[in-house]
Parts: structure tokens; C-alpha cells; sequence
């Protein structure tokens, strides 16, 4: 839906102006398409407003270089404001000078606080810290077991017990960490409706009690126009310290980040990216503009591809390619990395145009695993001569790796695409001359066989032995 | 169920709704002015605050536009009318009766994304069948999520229906291909289905969807005979996405509108209407187990403008 907001944007500056300045006049319909893109993200309307008014203000005047276009000019002012207006933040968590350091966590119904405080007190023992989690959501049927479920899988302890006041349960769980040696106590609280009086009330009771150092929020990414009411109610009545964020690992473009920052100028610290424990990671404004305009998240994507890829191996791929020699193997290794970056779908989000073009694809990290299954069923002959693989190997490998032959067979076609796209490139002088040539090979290249032929495909063997008959 | 106290239920459900949606309009239409440029930049900002999304709101600009051109519509007291008459129409008039079985068990999927109130929404759903004296059983095929199963379980008692259950981390299909089994042996009238929380954008867990309906299909052959996705009303755009992706991987029935007693407008059910063809059928409208509805276009249209 978006990658187009620059090309729109171009376009609307550029039919104006015809100079090489913006002005007042030919803004205004570049700034219609970022208010139409800022609210299909769910930025709150007046948040919207204000923005569009100091991007107005900022973008008037300024000179567009030739060697770049209007809409590009103002894509970086509206992402300059959008960094500017999330940031700053600092993921630090201050300490209690004595005793334990409490960090209580409040929020809707279904927010994500449960498993945000698991993945909190697995981020904080990671740091060195030593966590306690308590059970203070008494209304919700079972949450209790949840985060003791949650504690069991970290080994982290959790408090509970036996009652149905929060506030008890919060002070009790001081002196518990105290005896058990924690350093930090997670306190995870019900959720409840920002217009709850009694149960907001209940709320500052609890953090009157225990006096936190720290109090989040926890939000979820996907809240519409309403985040900025919950969020200022929250603010007002127990004055928090910062948000977390959760269930960005969907498609949610996450405007509520902006809405809940503007309303509460409190730094979003935290980013929950997926139901595993481990998918916690600190908030980025940079990050945040680009998929808040939907322009994919190219810092990250390159942060995460330097973290994950090895330079000594990456050095030694290229020799391989540039000798033309890619095998299964390789292959393998290249679907390693790739999986190391983290979940394919992430990833895809990341790069720039790509991100919605390619989510209609059922490309997902189970398809890499079972591209994985297949390269590994096969013998390390068959990895270096794929063309040895015939009609009863494909069964074999089929059987191995719990697939059918076909999807063998569609495997084997499109390596044989990638490895003559790595000999054109290499003979193009190391992805020189021919890129062009190269990207449009790769462009039909179907990795995971999905378009593989339905009819069967002839055995090499018997091709071969055709070619000895016919000799 | 009576009438009025349908309407009484969603009045109050939306109340904070109406404070903000309905009395802006009524404030809006009696300053007496004309359909200008402020006039419709205010009911722009009416409808965009309760999540109607741009495409919607501006469709409905468009024919208030148009309407005022034509002098179809001349005075602001029409405004509202034509307001309300939009909004139904765009709920649409289709039937929102749950379909039930011609031969018992009805199984009712329930799909949605995480935290959006599934497991509730499923004790609600079972109270209101059985209170209309069907007989219920529910599967707890949410074997991912920590505890999920013993949420359902203290639900079920509340309810008084019986529930299906395997261990935790177990296989969702074989809890749904037992709840089948258990369903026609103990000759249960509706069979409600709970599946763990998944992010739509999530292909391999849409796929399991499509297996838990596959195992179901094995016993029932036309079942499951509702596939409803829980909505939380505080979404914004995105519900747009999960309806979408959702009913790709299962063919979904209707909506479950949860979480409406917040501030939320829910006003996303209209957008989702109009660009994925689902009804809305229930609604929920606070904690206990009987703030349910069933969804009346009427009623909720009413209730969104009512005056006081």
C-alpha cells in the first residue's frame, strides 16, 4: 500500500512546482498523501494535525537539490519529524538506590502484559539482574498459573498468592524478593478499561504501595484512534515512566507509537516482536518512522545482516562465486544466514518495496526449513552434483525429509536457475557489468519450488541413457 | 430476548461511544449552519476518531457531497438521518443468526489474533446458547499459549458446559478431532472451538487453522458451521488485514466484536463490511459473562447517534 507514498509524493510535489523550491502552494497535496498514510497507520487525528503543521513549517522554503526530487526532500523532513517526535529514548532501567527495584506493568485487556513481563524478566536476567516476576492479575481466569508457567520455562521465580488484593500481593512480594535475594520484581497488574474508575484506582493503589521505579505501559501496536485515550488516562493516574509495545511482529504499521508518545511524552522503551520469550527487543524512533511510512526498515535490515553474517564467510562465499562454483551446500549455508537474521517474514518487511509486494507470498521460515530437510536428506555427492539426482533419489530424498518428489524435483530446478544466475554473474566479472541481466534471472527464480511442474519430470538417468541409446 | 433491552444493552455498552460520536454530531448539526468545507472538516474528524478508517469516511463525505448538491439533503436534521441510513446500509441487511446444524452438533470455530478476547468471548457465547437451553461443549485447542487451557477450563465451570482438553503443547487437531468425537457420542447441540492467538501475518500458524477445520471436516463433513474471528474494538486499521487473512485461511461467518464497553467506536466493523464482505454477529460489552449481544445494525446505528 505504501512504498508508494514517495512516488505520490513526487508526483504531487513535482506537478506543482516545476521549480526547485518548496512553497506553500505545491505542499499542500504532498501533505494530503501523508495525512492519508499517517492515518491508515492509526495516528491519532489530532496527533496527525499537529504534525502535518510543523512539517509544513519546516518543509516551506526548503530548497530542493538537483540531484534529488521534491518528494524525496520532504520524505526526509517527515521522517526527520517522525524520529524527532518518538525520540529521544534510552532503554536504561534506573535502580532503586536500596532494596529492590520495582517495575510494575499496567495496560488494556489483552495488551500483551503477561508475557511482556516473561520476556521483560528474561531481557533483565540476561543483563545480569536477578528477576522476580509476581502474580498480581487476580481477575483474569488463570493468569496467575500463566506467569508461573512462564517462571517455570525461565527458571525465574514467580510470587504469588492465595488472595484477591493486589495491593497485599504487591507488598508481600517485597519481602519475599528480599529473602529469596531478587534484585528486581516485575509486577504484573490486570488489565483493565482506562475508564474503570474502581479498577484504576486499585491501580494507584498498588503503585502507591510499593512506590515502582519504573511504571510501563504495555500497548498493543494495532490500537486505532483510541490508544491516545487509554494512554493519557494511564499517564495521568499513575504517571508512567514508558511504553512497551507489543505484537509488532505483525503487519500493524504501529501508528499508536506516535499517538501514545504524543499524548503522554513518555519514551517508548520496549518492542514485543513475537510470542516466543526471547522477542524483546528496545525501541528505535528510526525504525519506528520508516514502518510508520511503510518505507521498510533498511537500518535494521543491514544491522541484523552484519550481526549475522560472519565477514570470513561472507569473504569466502564470494570467492566461491566468482569461481562460479555454488553448490548445495552453499545454498544451505546462504539459508542459515538468512534464517539467522531472524523470522524471513521480519526480514521481508524490512527492505524497502519489497515489504508488502511480498507479503501475499506463502514464503515463511517453514518453507526454509524444509528446503533445509531436503539439502540435508541428500548425500554430500548429490549436494555437489545436483544433476546426479534422479527419479529414485528424489524418492529418497522426498522420504528423508518428509516431502513429496516433486517438491524435491522443484528444488533441484530452481538451484539449477540460481547456479547459472551465479555463472552469468560471474562471468559478468563478480556482479559487475551484467547486474541488470543477473536481477531479471533472479527475478524468475522460484527458491522454493512452489511453481514446480505438476507433470513429472523426466529423469536425468534415463535422458542419459536415451543420449547413450541414441549414440 | 426483548427488544429494548437489546437496545438498553448496547446504549450502555457505547455509552462513552455516544459521548463522543453521537453528541459531536448532534453539537455539529444544531449550530444551524451550511454543508461547507468546516462543516465537513468536523464530521471528517467525527468519523475518523471512531475508526471508520479514510476510504469510509471519505465515501460517506462523497455522498453527503453529492446529497447536498442534488438538494436531496437540505437541512442539518437530514444530515443525521442520512448519516444513520449510510451507516446501516453499509452494516448491510444480511441475516445474523447463528447458522445452526440441521442435525446436531453446530461447531462454531473461533479464530482471531492475540489478546483480543477469544476465551472470554467463548464463555459468553456458551452461557447465551445454553441459556437458550442448547446443550455446549467446548475444545481447548489453544495449546501454545502458557495456561490458556486452565483460563478456558475455569470458564467452562462458570458456564456449566463441558470441555475437552489435552495437555499443554499438545496437537490442536487431535483436541479438536476428541471434542468431535465426545460431541456426537454425548449427542451435544453445539460444539464451540477455541485456537490459540495468531498474528495473521503468521503463514504456517494459518495453515494449522486450516488443519484444526480439516480434522473437523473428517467427522462432520459440513462443519465447522461458523467461523468466527474476535475483533477487539480498540483495533484500528489492521482489522482490516486480519479479516482479510483470516477468512484466506478459514472461511470466515462473522464477527465477534469484543472489548465494545471501552472508549473504542468499533467503527472498523464498517470498514471491514464493506471491503471483506463479513457480518457482525455478537458483541461484547464488558466483563461479566452476560454482556453479550447478538449484533442489530439497527440498534448499534441508534445507539451510536442517540441523543442523550
Amino acid at each position: 500500500m505504501f512504498e508508494s507514498l514517495t512516488q505520490k509524493l513526487n508526483e504531487a510535489v513535482r506537478q506543482l512546482s516545476g521549480r526547485g523550491r518548496i512553497s506553500e502552494g505545491n505542499v499542500k497535496d504532498a501533505l494530503r498523501e501523508v495525512r492519508t498514510a499517517l492515518l491508515e497507520a492509526d495516528v491519532n487525528l489530532k496527533v496527525v494535525r499537529d504534525f502535518i503543521e510543523t512539517v509544513q513549517q519546516k518543509a516551506i522554503g526548503l530548497k530542493v537539490l538537483s540531484s534529488l526530487q521534491p518528494g524525496q526532500v520532504m520524505i526526509k523532513v517527515i521522517h526527520d519529524e517522525l524520529v524527532a517526535m518518538m525520540g529521544p529514548v534510552s532503554h536504561d532501567i534506573p535502580v532503586a538506590p536500596a532494596g529492590p527495584t520495582v517495575i510494575m506493568l499496567a495496560g488494556l485487556q489483552g495488551s500483551g502484559k503477561t508475557t511482556t513481563c516473561g520476556k521483560l524478566a528474561r531481557y533483565l536476567k540476561e543483563k545480569g539482574r536477578n528477576p522476580m516476576m509476581v502474580a498480581a492479575d487476580l481477575q483474569r481466569p488463570a493468569a496467575v498459573r500463566q506467569l508461573q508457567v512462564l517462571g517455570e520455562q525461565l527458571n525465574i521465580p514467580v510470587y504469588a498468592e492465595e488472595s484477591k488484593d493486589p495491593v497485599r500481593v504487591a507488598r508481600g512480594s517485597i519481602s519475599f524478593a528480599q529473602m529469596q535475594g531478587c534484585d528486581t520484581i516485575l509486577l504484573d497488574t490486570a488489565g483493565r478499561l482506562h475508564i474503570d474508575d474502581e479498577l484504576m484506582t486499585e491501580l494507584e493503589k498498588v503503585a502507591k504501595a510499593v512506590s515502582p521505579q519504573q511504571i510501563y505501559l504495555v500497548c498493543d501496536a494495532m490500537t486505532g484512534q483510541d490508544a491516545v485515550n487509554s494512554a493519557r488516562e494511564f499517564n495521568e493516574r499513575l504517571a508512567l515512566d514508558g511504553v512497551i509495545l507489543t505484537k509488532l511482529d505483525g503487519d500493524a504499521r504501529g501508528g499508536a507509537a506516535l499517538s501514545v508518545k504524543a499524548v503522554t511524552g513518555k519514551p517508548i522503551k520496549f518492542i514485543g516482536v513475537g510470542e516466543k520469550l526471547d522477542r524483546l527487543e528496545e525501541f528505535y524512533p528510526e525504525r519506528m518512522a520508516g514502518r510508520i511510512l511503510g518505507m521498510g526498515d533498511v537500518v535494521s535490515l543491514v544491522e541484523k545482516a552484519q550481526a549475522s553474517v560472519e565477514a570470513a564467510d561472507a569473504a569466502k562465499m564470494q570467492e566461491r562465486l566468482a569461481r562460479a562454483e555454488f553448490t548445495f551446500d552453499d545454498f544451505l549455508k546462504q539459508i542459515e544466514q538468512v534464517r539467522k537474521m531472524g523470522p524471513l517474514k521480519e526480514i521481508m518487511a524490512m527492505i524497502p518495496g519489497l515489504g508488502s509486494a511480498m507479503k501475499d507470498l506463502p514464503l515463511d521460515d517453514h518453507e526454509m526449513d524444509v528446503t533445509r530437510a531436503m539439502i540435508e536428506s541428500m548425500t554430500a555427492g548429490e549436494r555437489n552434483r545436483p544433476e546426479t539426482i534422479d527419479a529414485s533419489r528424489r524418492r529418497r530424498i522426498a522420504r528423508g525429509s518428509g516431502t513429496q518428489p516433486q517438491d524435491v524435483a522443484g528444488l533441484v530446478k530452481s538451484f539449477d536457475q540460481i547456479q547459472g544466475m551465479v555463472k552469468q554473474m560471474s562471468s559478468a566479472g563478480a556482479f559487475g557489468k551484467d547486474k541488470a541481466a543477473a536481477m531479471k534471472a533472479m527475478q524468475g527464480i522460484d527458491l522454493f519450488g512452489h511453481g514446480a511442474p505438476k507433470k513429472r519430470m523426466r529423469s536425468t538417468r534415463k535422458r542419459k541413457d536415451r543420449k547413450r541409446r541414441s549414440r | 430476548m426483548v427488544f429494548g433491552s437489546l437496545f438498553n444493552k448496547i446504549k450502555a455498552g457505547l455509552s462513552k461511544t455516544r459521548s463522543a460520536l453521537g453528541q459531536s454530531l448532534w453539537r455539529l448539526v444544531t449550530v444551524g449552519r451550511k454543508i461547507d468545507d468546516a462543516f465537513l472538516d468536523e464530521l471528517e474528524e467525527t468519523l475518523i476518531l471512531s475508526d471508520l478508517g479514510v476510504a469510509a469516511t471519505r465515501r460517506i463525505l462523497d455522498d453527503l457531497r453529492t446529497k447536498y448538491r442534488d438538494r436531496t439533503i437540505e437541512n442539518q436534521d437530514e444530515i443525521i438521518n442520512f448519516l444513520k441510513n449510510d451507516l446501516r446500509a453499509s452494516l448491510g441487511a444480511e441475516t445474523r443468526q447463528l447458522n445452526l446444524a440441521p442435525k446436531a452438533p453446530t461447531v462454531i470455530l473461533i479464530v482471531g489474533v492475540n489478546g483480543v478476547g477469544k476465551t472470554t468471548s467463548i464463555a459468553k457465547l456458551a452461557a447465551l446458547l445454553k441459556s437458550e437451553g442448547h446443550s455446549v461443549l467446548l475444545a481447548a485447542c489453544d495449546t501454545f499459549r502458557a495456561a490458556a487451557t486452565d483460563q478456558l477450563a475455569i470458564w467452562s465451570e462458570r458456564a456449566g458446559v463441558d470441555l475437552v482438553r489435552h495437555t499443554p503443547g499438545g496437537d490442536p487437531g487431535a483436541v479438536a478431532y476428541d471434542a468431535v468425537d465426545a460431541a456426537l457420542a454425548r449427542g451435544i447441540d453445539v460444539l464451540i472451538v477455541d485456537t490459540a492467538g495468531r498474528l495473521h501475518t503468521q503463514t504456517h500458524l494459518m495453515r494449522e487453522l486450516d488443519k484444526i477445520v480439516r480434522v473437523i471436516k473428517k467427522k462432520i463433513p459440513d462443519a465447522p458451521h461458523e467461523v468466527l474471528l474476535v475483533l477487539d474494538a480498540t483495533t484500528g486499521q489492521n482489522a482490516i488485514a486480519q479479516a482479510q487473512l483470516f477468512g484466506q485461511a478459514v472461511p470466515l461467518t462473522g464477527l465477534f466484536l469484543a472489548k465494545l464497553d471501552g472508549t473504542a467506536k468499533g467503527g472498523i466493523v464498517i470498514a471491514i463490511k464493506q471491503q471483506v464482505n463479513v457480518p457482525v454477529k455478537f458483541i461484547g460489552t464488558g466483563e461479566k459473562m452476560d454482556d453479550v449481544a447478538p449484533f442489530d445494525a439497527e440498534s448499534f446505528v441508534d445507539a451510536l447517534f442517540s441523543k442523550d
